[in-house]
């Protein structure tokens, strides 16, 4: 059944999807990391060039390979246990549409801004739409609560890279895998304890060894390997990898 | 088979085993359940977990889920861990996801791409729908437009805010809409873009809730990848108590294996106590499975079941039990007749607390609805507790219907034992506010203008599903989450109160 095209389930899908998109997709931050070289895995006639279309994984997908190493640099914002997605995004703010440019710059002013006061440091400050703050260090049950997208794609929005978690909710975690938006990392310890806001890091994703390396408390940590959602996260989320499945038209068929 | 030890405690708990090799995440639900258990006798028990043999031909038992996911993937056999591509029956979507779902639909498949199937989609307009927040407006204006494009046979427009009623297809919350719609069907897979879709797992379906790129990708395909997840089992038995509902009794579930305690797991339930629920009841008990971080839930279908689905639809439909032999990752059970009411504390719906050890807890309102609370029964509920206590609540009691249907219940329907008096009546009688437009309400908090919003940093008992900071509005409102009978005694004495003082 994997090979079966779904042409047969849709037969309104077209052979090839080479009218372009509304223009112009919004940049996603993961396009910083460009890739290394471009395969015939060929996205072109989808999009307007040289973005990609929604999931930012898909430009990634173009060069990435399990063994590419990636790398995300910056400003650790540390987070307790069960960081529910009503303090991600708040509630008020879902009337942003996430695949609406404007509405998605929005979405990024407002990630985290539910956290109670106790968190002195804000994510992203008053008045600001980006973060200074490239990974998020979690405890457990990261993004637990809603099912929105919103929250991992107002993360992305703001400028965050990484999300360096003990635990993750599912659909926390699958939206991520999904959209592409910030790459869901899970750590063996419970480094929320061990790192401060305001710490310097670098997560170095390679073949089985990926880790965390606080530049501040010159402490590293290894990472757990991605697991079933890594096919996804290589190929580019879960449109390329259904292309790549052979599961719904790619671009590049005749 | 599994095997278990009585212990001396009123409910027995069982430890989950450590995980076999699923998602990490799953394995803090040891820890949890052993940090709050320390008074009772653990006793750890597995089911065997059995794998396919190598060459395929021994057939091994399959739970409910796994019996589903397996239809719907066309095979003949899954276990848990398999990723597999699923046929799924309906794909549900509201305001505040349809917008972005179907944007990524069209920017993946194209401007003129056309739905899988426009019947098999439901959109239902339920969460900012009573506002003047003009992004919310529109995004209901959105929805009309894509349905239109797209021919989608079901959509419960809302066209006039100012009256409810002025608008026929008008239904209210996505997840009681679609049962009593007839949407909700044994041995089926549904999906919706909001977490709370597993509550349709009470038909004996797969139900769970997906993002709008999910749902993106299912528009246009009629297909998602999932994994299939292991069976958590939960048995309840005895009688259920008069003064006892399906909140307190996922509550008391959350309570013991936290937060993350069924994380990328299902929750199975069963036992002699869930065959007594009604369909109102058991979604009620589904509906709270996400906030165990649970995959979903189900619950076997019966003739309840039956019954109700088929009083709503004629689509015909299959329905699934689990094998004698399946596998489950853990077993739970629970003896019912000695369970007492409870209350999830601030800030976490796995905050258990028994409601009658915070009777000193002063209170300053009152919230009655959301998919969770605000169904027919539970407005029944609430109103039977107010009818028998022949009292006026000290605090604001804010009544949100979750449907259509449900408002005019509670206006139409006599409540039992009430000499003729509806719930309306009842709840005009004891000082509650006027029940309002049906829709998911202050639940979420919404925009700024919605009514019962948490604006201010107060203490609300709320029939809803989620008390995290922030949840209902302000930051730092504190939140107790309880059964509808709880927050009904609550509004009486202006505390948190457990329901006998007035039921027994």
């Amino acid at each position: 059944m994997a090979a079966a095209s779904l042409r047969s389930v849709n037969p309104t899908l077209p052979r090839t999807l080479a009218s372009p998109t509304r223009s112009p997709p919004f940049q996603s931050p993961f396009l910083r990391f460009a890739p290394a070289s471009t395969t015939s895995f060929n996205l072109k006639p989808l999009v307007t060039a040289p973005a990609p279309s929604s999931s930012p994984f898909v430009t990634r997908s173009a060069a990435a390979s399990p063994q590419e190493r990636k790398t995300f640099h910056g400003l650790c914002y540390v987070v307790g246990d069960n960081i529910d997605t009503d303090q991600i995004i708040p509630a008020e703010f879902l009337t942003l549409v996430p695949s609406n440019p404007d509405e998605y710059q929005k979405l990024g002013s407002h990630a985290l801004v539910g956290l109670p006061a106790s968190y002195e440091d804000r994510f992203v400050e008053p008045g600001e739409t980006k973060t200074k703050y490239s990974i998020v260090i979690g405890g457990e049950n990261f993004g637990c609560g809603s099912s929105r997208e919103h929250a991992p794609v107002c993360l992305g929005a703001a400028g965050a890279k990484a999300v360096v978690a003990q635990s993750y909710a599912r659909i926390f975690f699958r939206n991520s895998v999904a959209t592409g938006e910030i790459y869901p990392l899970d750590s063996e310890v419970r480094v929320c304890d061990e790192c401060r806001t305001g710490d310097v890091a670098t997560v170095e994703l390679r073949e089985g060894d990926s880790v965390l390396i606080n530049h501040t408390t010159g402490k590293e940590y290894r990472l757990k390997a991605i697991g079933d959602a890594g096919p996804v996260i290589d190929a580019g989320g879960i449109f390329a990898y259904a292309r790549k499945a052979g599961m719904i038209p790619s671009a590049a068929a005749a | 088979m599994a095997s278990s030890v009585i212990s001396s405690s009123p409910f027995l708990c069982k430890s989950a085993q450590k995980d076999l090799g699923f998602p990490k995440s799953s394995q803090i639900s040891v820890h949890r359940c052993q940090k709050r258990a320390i008074s009772r006798k653990i006793v750890s028990v597995m089911a065997p977990q059995r794998s396919s043999s190598a060459t395929g031909s021994v057939k091994t038992g399959m739970t409910m889920t796994e019996k589903i996911l397996a239809k719907a993937a066309e095979k003949s056999q899954v276990v848990p861990g398999d990723n597999i591509w699923v046929n799924v029956d309906v794909l549900m979507t509201h305001d505040v996801c349809g917008p972005g779902a179907f944007g990524i639909f069209k920017r993946e498949f194209g401007e003129k791409a056309k739905v899988w199937d426009p019947e098999k989609i439901v959109v239902i307009p339920d969460h900012y729908i009573f506002t003047t927040d003009k992004r919310a407006n529109r995004n209901v204006d959105i929805m009309r437009e894509h349905c239109r494009e797209q021919n989608i046979k079901y959509f419960y427009d809302i066209t006039d805010l100012g009256d409810f009623r002025a608008n026929p297809d008008y239904k209210g919350v996505c997840h009681v809409a679609l049962a009593q719609e007839g949407h909700c069907r044994p041995g089926e897979v549904l999906l919706g873009t909001d977490s709370h879709t597993c509550t349709a797992g009470a038909f004996g379906q797969f139900a769970t809730g997906i993002g709008n790129t999910d749902a993106g990708f299912v528009l246009g395909t009629g297909k998602i990848l999932l994994k299939v997840p292991p069976t958590m089992r939960f048995i309840l038995d005895g009688e259920m108590p008069s003064y006892l509902q399906a909140k307190d009794l996922i509550l008391q579930i959350i309570g013991e294996i936290s937060v993350a305690g069924a994380t990328y797991k299902t929750m199975e339930f069963s036992g002699t106590t869930i065959e007594s629920l009604t369909m109102e009841e058991r979604m009620t008990l589904c509906n709270m499975v996400v906030e165990a971080g649970g995959k979903n839930g189900v619950i076997p279908p019966d003739a309840t079941t039956f019954n109700y689905v088929e009083n709503r639809t004629s689509v015909p439909f299959e329905p699934v039990y689990s094998d004698g032999n399946a596998s489950f990752i853990a077993d739970y059970r629970f003896d019912v007749s000695k369970l007492e009411p409870v209350v999830a504390k601030p800030h976490s719906p796995d905050n258990r607390a028994l409601a009658r050890e915070c009777k000193d807890v002063k209170i300053d309102r009152v919230y009655i609805g959301s998919c969770t609370g605000g169904k027919t029964e539970d407005f029944m509920a609430a109103a039977k507790l107010f009818h028998a206590a022949g009292k006026q609540v000290k605090v604001p009691t804010f009544l949100v219907p979750a449907t259509q249907k449900v408002w005019m219940d509670v206006y139409a329907l006599p409540v039992p034992g009430a000499g003729g008096k509806t719930c309306a009546q009842i709840f005009e009688e004891a000082g509650c506010d006027t029940p309002t437009s049906p829709s998911c309400g202050a639940c979420l908090g919404g925009p700024a203008d919605t009514y019962a919003r948490l604006n201010e940093p107060q203490v609300c008992v709320s029939t809803t599903n989620r008390n995290f900071p922030g949840r209902m509005g302000h930051k730092e409102g504190q939140i107790y989450l309880v059964s509808p009978y709880t927050a009904a005694a609550s509004a009486l004495t202006g505390h948190v109160t457990d329901p006998r003082e007035f039921l027994q």
